[in-house]
């Protein structure tokens, strides 16, 4: 329930931060590819996202090169979350 | 060079290439901002949900513009814009201001960079060709003109996107307002009243398809452009200056049919070019331009849609009297600011 | 027809005039140090290549008031040494054009005025913003100068300075002047930092380009100015030319509005241009001063363009960004300063702290400093955010 939550949350965040025009939180799949084929998102997005982990998780994603992985879908970055949330308390 | 096509995103019903400055929008205040299309069918939405407002419309309006000429590329693509993107500015300066530089994101900052709408351009059109973005205040617009004129002189080109851009924001407003500048007025209608201080202040986009040779569909051609950096120019000055840009053109000045004069509404700024339409031009018809787009640095290319338009359809458009122009039409804009900022473009019939 | 480098001017990390950088590029003395002027929360963490000189001190170098931009106040030091360095009689008969670059116009007293005007809009000294414009930058430096006939300012990023030199040069071929002072200017600001900070593409230490290892760029500040004169100026004046201008090119990558493409195609096509105009084949270039920022995406794409057109024995390469940082709107100038003087005195800088060579490229830039070496040609890049490309070459004239 809690990762469910977590996961409607990220997509209303994501379409926020990254102002996607006509995708609706509700459109975004919890294991759809978010870059390339999936939502289309490029470099600078992925950048967005850092931030987006930042100011709402309190979480530092300090090596850049862990952003395709982490950021692979909503269910990866919510499964990040709960990881580094845990550790970090 | 041929202006075979125009995009044009102004305070006006300008774009979509409807009729002609029919009427004139009215707008109130101090400002006059654009009347913009849906963006959804003219741009990439991918692209467009990073892009501020000058972004969009200047996008867009060069897409207008190429898709007028029926060109899917081009040789060059050159930009003017005075101010840049001051949306993505703002929103980035008062972020770094407010988060004290912390937890800042991208995207403002690189959509703010004076190059942006180049950029988008070449990006849409995956045109890999010349590409260049001049920032001079008043002539940024003109210098982009004059480096196509170059491109084709020296045989680097046979065709070029040339436009400017420039945009009204809050803080921009805010700030420039307290220079003094600008007056609520009731209407741009009445933005020329006599012994009135202040102007309103403008914005837009306008692109041009330019041409090394004509190719038959034409709506003009540029003659000439000059520029002249002279802060209050002694009297005489600048009657000299025009008859040198004209004479070196072999026009004289009997020869234009009309002057666009770059009036703002302030009776000081427009004393010296009331004394040019009484004087030397007594003998042309004499309009201002900016009661239709507002006052901005780059607005010297709303007054070359209008004169190009005026040269296609050989009549000044019923906003301005709809009077017809007998035969070649000639057109001469001269365009100038409160510091100095001084530029003539020649404009004719082809 | 040729355009000839009459005189050169350049104020970076490295030196307040064209004497002091030479020195220090010899001396492999860069300039990346902790910040001393900017006043930025990032001070302890990223070094930067400041030039080392108060406002108030480069005010007294200028003569310009103290409250006027950084940017204006570096631009003149450089501008008017070039113009000084080209020899031109006083009062000599000639059109005179300044074309200048740079990114963020006056954004160092912008940013000043910001947070005050942020509270209220009524609050902030408006003499902060009055220089906000990249061409208000450009019309200060213009009027101490004394060069009213032709004035200009071209923003393209990081590539902007050396367009400002080749629209320069054609204003001469185009019969519109006869003297142009051509380059650009840029001051650290708080604005980019943050900017490129948002991008973490900053290296946290000096930066290593072309190596495996690269983390990223150091910001730098500076200015940098050549003066470019018609055959017929260039006869009348005493001293020989430096150089000719003998190609440049413009081009865009137009793959993504930050990132270069894997393959280089916007370098590749600069490069390309320059070389044609200059009717010269690959393996007559006997340097490239690399744009070389430091970052991955930058080196690669860079490195990928090289290895596309030259071929083994490779021209010598260095970037002396790894000296200056990357001084943005200033770098094109700058470093057709260094270009100059590398083929002047047959020349090479070194590209410091190359470590271990990028393992995707046949070629590794120079890592110790050169001399007495015979340059024919120089070819300077300098590649910009929004896909804008440019290259230049300087020839012995």
């Amino acid at each position: 329930m809690v990762m469910e939550k977590l996961m409607e949350d990220l997509k209303t965040q994501i379409v926020e931060q990254l102002n996607l025009q006509d995708v609706k939180p509700g459109d975004i799949g919890n294991d759809d590819p978010l870059f390339n084929e999936g939502l289309g998102l490029d470099s600078i997005d992925a950048l967005e996202l850092i931030v987006l982990l930042q100011q709402h998780y309190n979480i530092k994603l300090l090596n850049a090169e862990e952003g395709p992985k982490v950021f692979y879908s909503v269910r990866s970055m919510a499964e990040y979350i709960t990881t580094h949330q845990k550790a970090n308390p | 060079m041929y202006i075979c096509g125009t995009g044009i995103i102004s305070p006006q019903p300008s774009f979509g290439h409807g009729p002609f400055l029919e009427e004139m929008a009215e707008h109130r205040g101090e400002e006059m901002r654009c009347i913009e299309p849906e963006y959804k069918d003219l741009l990439d939405p991918k692209l467009i949900r990073r892009m501020s407002r000058i972004i969009r419309f200047g996008t867009a309006a060069a897409m207008d513009c190429l898709k007028e000429a029926g060109w899917n590329s081009t040789d060059a693509i050159i930009t003017g814009t005075a101010y840049g993107c001051l949306e993505d500015t703002g929103v980035f300066l008062s972020r770094l201001v407010e988060f004290k530089e912390q937890m800042l994101t991208p995207t403002a900052f690189i959509q703010s960079t004076h190059n942006t709408i180049g950029a988008q351009i070449g990006l849409s059109l995956k045109c890999h060709s010349y590409n260049n973005t001049f920032v001079h205040r008043a002539f940024s617009f003109e210098h982009a003109l004059l480096d196509a004129w170059m491109l084709f002189k020296e045989g680097q080109a046979d065709n070029a996107l040339v436009g400017a851009a420039d945009e009204i924001t809050g803080y921009s407003q805010a700030i420039i307002r307290r220079f003094g500048i600008y007056r609520k007025c009731e209407s741009n209608f009445t933005l020329f009243e006599k012994g009135q201080k202040g102007t309103m202040a403008g914005e837009g986009a306008s692109f041009f398809a330019l041409q090394k040779q004509a190719g038959g569909k034409e709506y003009a051609k540029i003659d000439a452009i000059k520029t002249l950096l002279l802060e209050n120019p002694a009297a005489g000055t600048m009657e000299t200056e025009i008859q040198l840009f004209l004479s070196a053109h072999s026009v004289s000045i009997t020869d234009l049919d009309l002057v666009l004069l770059g009036y703002n509404g302030d009776f000081s700024h427009d004393a010296a070019l009331h004394h040019l339409a009484s004087g030397m031009f007594e003998d042309s018809i004499t309009s201002g331009f900016k009661q239709y787009c507002g006052e901005y640095p780059t607005s010297s290319a709303f007054a070359l849609w209008m004169a190009a338009n005026i040269c296609k359809n050989n009549s000044l458009p019923s906003s301005m009297g709809g009077i017809g122009l007998e035969g070649f039409v000639r057109v001469l804009i001269y365009n100038v600011d409160l510091l100095g900022h001084h530029s003539l473009i020649l404009v004719s019939s082809c | 027809m040729p355009v000839f480098v009459a005189g050169l001017g350049a104020i970076s990390g490295i030196g307040n005039n064209v004497a002091e950088c030479l020195h220090s590029l010899q001396e492999s003395r860069h300039g990346i140090a902790p910040m001393v002027y900017l006043q930025s929360e990032h001070r302890n963490r990223l070094p930067v290549a400041e030039v080392k000189l108060s406002n108030s001190e480069l005010a007294q170098l200028t003569g310009l008031p103290v409250h006027i931009s950084r940017t204006a106040l570096l631009s003149l030091v450089a501008a008017k040494e070039a113009f000084l360095d080209a020899g031109l009689p006083s009062g000599f008969p000639c059109r005179k054009a300044f074309v200048s670059a740079n990114s963020v116009g006056g954004m160092d007293k912008t940013e000043n005025f910001f947070p005050a005007f942020a509270a209220n809009h009524e609050a902030g000294h408006l003499r902060e913003v009055i220089h906000h414009e990249c061409g208000a930058i450009s019309e200060i430096v213009a009027k101490e100068l004394g060069v009213t006939d032709f004035v200009s300012t071209i923003s393209t990023a990081c590539s902007s300075s050396a367009n400002a030199i080749f629209y320069g040069a054609r204003l001469i071929k185009n019969d519109l002047a006869d003297v142009v002072i051509a380059g650009g200017c840029d001051s650290l600001t708080k604005f980019t930092l943050n900017g490129f900070n948002t991008l973490m593409i900053l290296d946290e230490n000096p930066c290593q380009p072309f190596d495996e290892n690269r983390r990223g760029l150091n910001l730098g500040e500076g200015a940098g100015y050549i003066v470019l004169v018609s055959e017929k100026i260039a006869g009348m004046l005493h001293r020989m030319p430096k150089a000719v201008l003998s190609g440049y090119a413009n081009a865009n990558d137009a793959y993504h509005q930050t990132a270069s493409s894997p393959d280089g195609t916007g370098s590749f096509l600069a490069m390309t241009g320059a070389l044609k105009m200059a009717g010269l084949h690959p393996e007559e270039i006997d340097y490239i001063n690399l744009h070389g920022t430091g970052t991955q995406n930058n080196d690669i794409a860079e490195g990928t363009a090289i290895q596309r057109i030259f071929s083994n024995p490779y021209p010598l390469m260095s970037s002396t960004k790894s000296f200056t940082g990357h001084t943005l709107g200033a770098c094109g100038g700058l470093e057709a300063v260094f270009s100059v003087l590398s083929l002047q005195h047959g020349i090479v800088f070194p590209n410091l702290r190359l470590e271990t060579p990028m393992k995707e490229l046949p070629f590794t830039p120079v890592t110790r400093f050169k001399s007495g070496i015979s340059l024919q040609h120089v070819m300077s890049n300098s590649f910009g955010f929004g896909g804008n490309c440019s290259s230049l070459i300087f020839s012995k004239s």
